[in-house]
């Protein structure tokens, strides 16, 4: 089974159409990197797939389920699909492991004690167990960007979205993001991964994704799109960026 | 000076249970009004269009009309086409709730507004629904924010509850009344009055800057 499944996907704001006939697949353990200029839709796309914006056409299946239809109780999926926002949105009056273990204790019923277990495990992976009681003010950009990916992770989601992560953060701290993102990959994550990284998305993607003006101009491995892209809007757009 | 002094020990007993019957209606009425101001704030942001009506058009009846004309509109007008009996002390209660609460609308969906849009987004992200996300993450925020704003409605609400004593409720200030009518003394009782309405509106500012304090950690 596809774990997501875009078919015609539209999407207008106004009389903007900002996505014109979107079909996708992300396979279960597979990573998609999304590459593409600004403006071009790549973050309504993602944003669609999780419903903070409605669709104006076409339909989404998350493992299956039809995203759009009626029955579809959309708190219980988007459990299922974490997402990680360039600019962060950690909860500015909870602490670390308060933003981290908020899903846990309120939605999956975890009792204080387990939630904050699942919560040191998580701030380990990405590095940050001495910063547990400290307020999100009190961190640099990179370690707000990882607490922000412990905090999608502690709902243990089957798939992540992520919305150029390191875009808002200075160069420096871009490695420590992205190398957490590298681990998760490893470990078999279902991943799409809106980026300009590009040297990232070579070392890491299964598959690249090129959009432009609202269409997926081009897709293919890594090495086919950076090596050898066939439509001369991607080898535009590449010859400027690499 | 020691007649002065005495003027105002003799009438104390009459305005401390005025002063008693204006802070309960005071509290009362700021307990319903803010529940009020957050439902109907949230009305006012939410995406359906007869929600947000209503709440617009609650603030805007009332907030386009004199308090006073509302308070004897409630006394004197509704009875008279309703079959319902208001004690004073209800009536101002229900005048003061609903005019605080108009203003208290402005104060909830302005504060609402305030929190970043992504901070909703984080929410509803990891699975929680829009109520869960209002009460678990925008409100704590916003409340905090809007201390200072409801602290300045509170204080006016206290001070409008002056306007009661023209539906004869005992309050502070007809309590005050009620002596100088009597020992013809206003300079010494209205002084007093004045005294007393300071006292309950200071503590509440510094009750205010200590809760703003200790809010602050974020
Ligand atoms: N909520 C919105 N309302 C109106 N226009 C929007 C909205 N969100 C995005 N857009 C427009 O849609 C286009 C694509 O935006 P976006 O998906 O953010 O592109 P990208 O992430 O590729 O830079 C842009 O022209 C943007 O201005
Ligand atoms: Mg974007």
């Amino acid at each position: 089974m596809k774990m997501i499944e875009v078919n015609n996907l539209k999407k207008s704001f106004g009389k903007l159409e900002v996505l014109k006939d979107i079909n996708m697949d992300v396979n279960s353990q597979e990573v998609v990197c999304v590459i593409g200029p600004s403006g071009s839709g790549k973050s309504t796309l993602l944003r669609c797939i999780n419903l903070l914006e409605e669709p104006t056409g076409g339909d989404i299946f998350i493992e299956g389920d039809n995203l759009t239809a009626p029955k579809t109780n959309i708190n219980e999926l988007r459990q299922r699909l974490g997402m990680v926002f360039q600019q962060f949105n950690l909860f500015p009056h909870m602490t670390v492991m308060e933003n981290v273990i908020l899903g846990p204790k309120r939605l999956k019923g975890k009792s204080q004690s387990e939630a904050k277990e699942i919560g040191t495990q998580l701030l380990d992976k990405v590095g940050l167990v001495d910063k547990t009681d400290v307020y999100p003010d009190k961190l640099s950009g990179g370690q707000k960007q990882r607490v922000a990916m412990a905090r999608a992770l502690a709902m243990e989601p089957h798939i992540m979205l992520f919305d150029e992560p390191t875009s808002a953060l200075d160069p420096e701290m871009v490695g420590e993001v992205l190398q957490v993102m590298k681990d998760l990959a490893e470990e078999g994550m279902t991943m799409t991964i809106v980026t300009h990284e590009m040297g990232f998305a070579k070392e890491v993607a299964d598959r690249v994704i090129f959009m432009d003006e609202g269409f997926i101009v081009e897709q293919g491995t890594p090495d086919e799109l950076f090596n050898n892209p066939q439509n001369e809007r991607t080898q535009a757009f590449l010859s400027k960026v690499l | 000076m020691m007649e002065t002094i005495n003027i105002i020990l003799e009438g104390l007993p009459t305005l401390l249970k005025g002063m008693g019957v204006t802070i309960e209606v005071t509290v009362i009425s700021l307990i319903l009004a803010m529940f009020i101001g957050l439902v109907l704030g949230v009305f006012s942001i939410t995406k359906s269009k007869i929600l947000r009506t209503i709440a617009t058009a609650f603030v805007d009846i009332i907030r386009g009309t004199p308090l006073l004309v509302q308070i004897l509109f409630i006394y004197f007008g509704l009875p008279s086409v309703l079959d319902i009996n208001l004690t004073a002390f209800s009536a101002g209660v229900i005048a003061i709730t609903v005019n605080a609460a108009a203003y208290l609308v402005e104060i909830f969906r302005a504060g609402i507004n305030s929190i970043d849009d992504g901070q909703m987004e984080a929410g509803r992200t990891i699975g929680f629904s829009y109520s869960q996300t209002m009460r678990l993450i925008i409100l704590p925020q916003a409340i905090r924010r809007m201390i200072p704003a409801f602290v300045n409605q509170f204080i006016v609400s206290i001070k409008d509850t002056s306007l009661l004593s023209a539906i004869g409720l005992a309050e502070l200030t007809l309590a005050g009344q009620s002596i100088y009518a009597v020992n013809f003394r206003a300079f010494e009782i209205l002084f007093a009055v004045g005294v007393l309405y300071f006292v309950i509106i200071y503590s509440l500012s510094l009750f205010s800057r200590w809760l703003e304090r200790r809010l602050d950690v974020a």
